[in-house]
């Protein structure tokens, strides 16, 4: 039942080791993610969430500790190794999406995440009617655009484009960086309506940064606190349950 | 007519040179030098193939692989060696003109009376110039076909990523160096072919021609993009095969209009400034609008 997705052990990361500016980011993080567990993942700017997000996706890898995913020791694949079981949304709609192809070429690269890209023909057209049938889910419209670059759709339309190539083929971890933060609050609600149903609804495992406070208590199963690059709250099940935004606030403080 | 026919015939083996160009400059989004080492290389490659009674068909395909190699070198300097692109090609481009004259022996060698793609007996039978049409044309249809259904592989998707979005390209599982080094070495293929095929239409192949076939290329690419705006990417292939052939009209003009074969860099390379500059230009001074309304008049 409770089966161990991703596990971290004594994780550290340093920036500049062996000068003067070298800093310490992620301090012996230990953590260990259930299958199907949604965290909200909250923090000051600088207490170490995205580096985190970036350890375990692979663009960063930390200075000591190691990774298991699935109880195989991920440590030291490469991102690109790594985008087999792991996909992810960005903060910056810019990041998450190809500007010069269309909506449905987008798409149908997410489709291959983490595969061997070969000669063959990409077979566009035989998956149009698959890409029609999931954009026509989402809120805004995008079933209309298939054929549009996506550099010509607007921020919450792209973004809920990169939402949807992170789902399409069902990753182990969903990884999502701020997605929300860049769009307006109704778009943004809207994404995250439909983050929270697409969890539920396919049982991944996700984690979610966000900056909301409400947002972090709404969604989500569990909540963790990092500061000073450190986790000082993981709330799970009744105790999350009792948490207050007040509660969560005295974290912050110094 | 024998001046236009071999114009157009010029176009169409340039247009080989702006194809390669086009998979580095538009869809990498990278400016690779390499071009002005890979262009002679593949042409002193090739010229050197046949002095020494290699068939012409394999010596034609021979500057493909050279300019693969060249591709590759800069490629691997790139990605692995984590060096600019810009200075990459530069090295590249510099080593290998020492290469082409350990190939060639001296600074120019000639074909003389060897056999080429261009004097085949079928060809020669045809009217002057009309060699380079034929040929030319063969090239271009069969390349621009291959590299746009290479583009619409599962790897050529994954290539355009690279160029459009790397961060991207890499959360979703694609090795975005591999793609660069293969980018740089079949858009190197295509120039060093291109190299080898205008070697054996002049006749000659020459450690100096190198010399500006960046701008060349670039000219053919910019051209085609202010003639044809807004069309598909395997039309975009067409297109800039069609823009090395006026290109090639616009030099002609040039010369017809009493210039200096000496000034042709230099014209050349003002030409493409201007083409280069003229989004800015239509944006200031409205020029669109301004040659509408020209062509709108009674």
């Amino acid at each position: 039942m409770n089966k161990a997705i991703l596990e971290l052990k004594n994780i550290s990361t340093t920036v500049n080791p062996g000068t003067k500016d070298e800093k310490k980011i992620l301090k012996n993080i230990n953590l260990m993610l259930n299958d199907g567990d949604f965290v909200t993942l909250l923090g000051t700017n600088g207490a170490g969430k995205s580096t985190l997000l970036n350890v375990i996706n692979g663009s960063i890898i930390p200075s000591s500790g190691s990774i298991y995913l699935k109880d195989k020791d991920i440590t030291n694949l490469s991102e690109v190794k790594r985008a087999k079981f792991i996909a992810q949304v960005f903060q910056d709609p810019k990041l998450g999406t190809a500007p010069r192809m269309t909506v449905a070429e987008n798409l149908l690269l997410a489709t291959k995440r983490g595969q061997r890209r070969s000669l063959h023909l990409r077979g566009l057209d035989k998956q149009l009617p698959k890409f029609k049938k999931e954009t026509a889910k989402l809120p805004n419209g995008l079933n209309q655009r298939l054929n549009t670059f996506a550099g010509n759709l607007s921020g919450g339309q792209r973004q809920t484009l990169s939402f949807l190539m992170a789902t399409i083929k069902r990753p182990d971890l969903l990884l999502l960086d701020e997605h929300t933060a860049a769009l307006d609050p109704n778009t943004s609600r809207d994404l995250l309506e439909l983050t929270d149903q697409v969890v539920r609804e396919q049982k991944l495992t996700c984690i979610m940064i966000t900056h909301q406070l409400k947002d972090a208590l709404h969604y989500g199963n569990r909540t963790i606190v990092l500061k000073d690059g450190q986790v000082v709250l993981d709330a799970v099940g009744h105790e999350r349950d009792k948490l207050t935004e007040a509660d969560i606030l005295k974290f912050f403080a110094n | 007519m024998s001046l236009i026919t071999s114009t157009i015939g010029q176009g169409l083996l340039w247009g080989i040179l702006g194809l390669g160009l086009y998979l580095t400059f538009r869809i990498l989004n990278i400016a690779d030098m390499t071009v002005e080492g890979t262009f002679p290389f593949g042409a002193a490659i090739c010229v050197s193939a046949i002095v020494h009674g290699v068939n012409p068909v394999l010596a034609t395909i021979l500057s493909f692989i050279a300019g693969m190699v060249t591709g590759a070198i800069s490629g691997l300097l790139y990605t692995k060696g984590k060096i600019p692109v810009l200075l990459a090609g530069i090295l590249t481009m510099t080593g290998i003109y020492s290469v082409n004259l350990h190939v060639l022996g001296k600074a120019n060698v000639g074909l003389l009376n060897n056999q080429t793609l261009f004097n085949s007996k079928f060809l020669t039978d045809l009217p002057d110039g009309f060699s380079s049409v034929v040929v030319g044309l063969l090239f271009a249809i069969l390349l621009v076909i291959l590299v746009a259904i290479f583009l619409n592989t599962d790897l050529g998707q994954s290539f355009i990523a690279t160029g459009d979005n790397e961060k991207m390209a890499r959360s979703l599982g694609i090795n975005t160096d591999n793609m660069k080094i293969l980018g740089l070495m079949i858009s190197n293929g295509l120039i060093g072919l291109s190299g080898g095929l205008i070697a054996q239409n002049s006749g000659y192949a020459d450690v100096n021609m190198g010399i500006g076939t960046i701008v060349i290329g670039l000219a053919a690419i910019i051209i085609s993009e202010v003639a044809y705006r807004d069309i598909s990417l395997t039309a975009r292939l067409v297109a800039v095969v069609v823009g090395s052939i006026l290109y090639r009209f616009v030099l002609l003009i040039v010369l017809q209009l009493g210039f200096s074969t000496n000034d042709f860099k230099l014209l050349s390379a003002i030409i493409l400034a201007i083409c280069l500059m003229l989004p800015l230009l239509e944006k200031k001074f409205h020029l669109r609008k301004a040659i509408k309304k020209g062509t709108d008049r009674p």
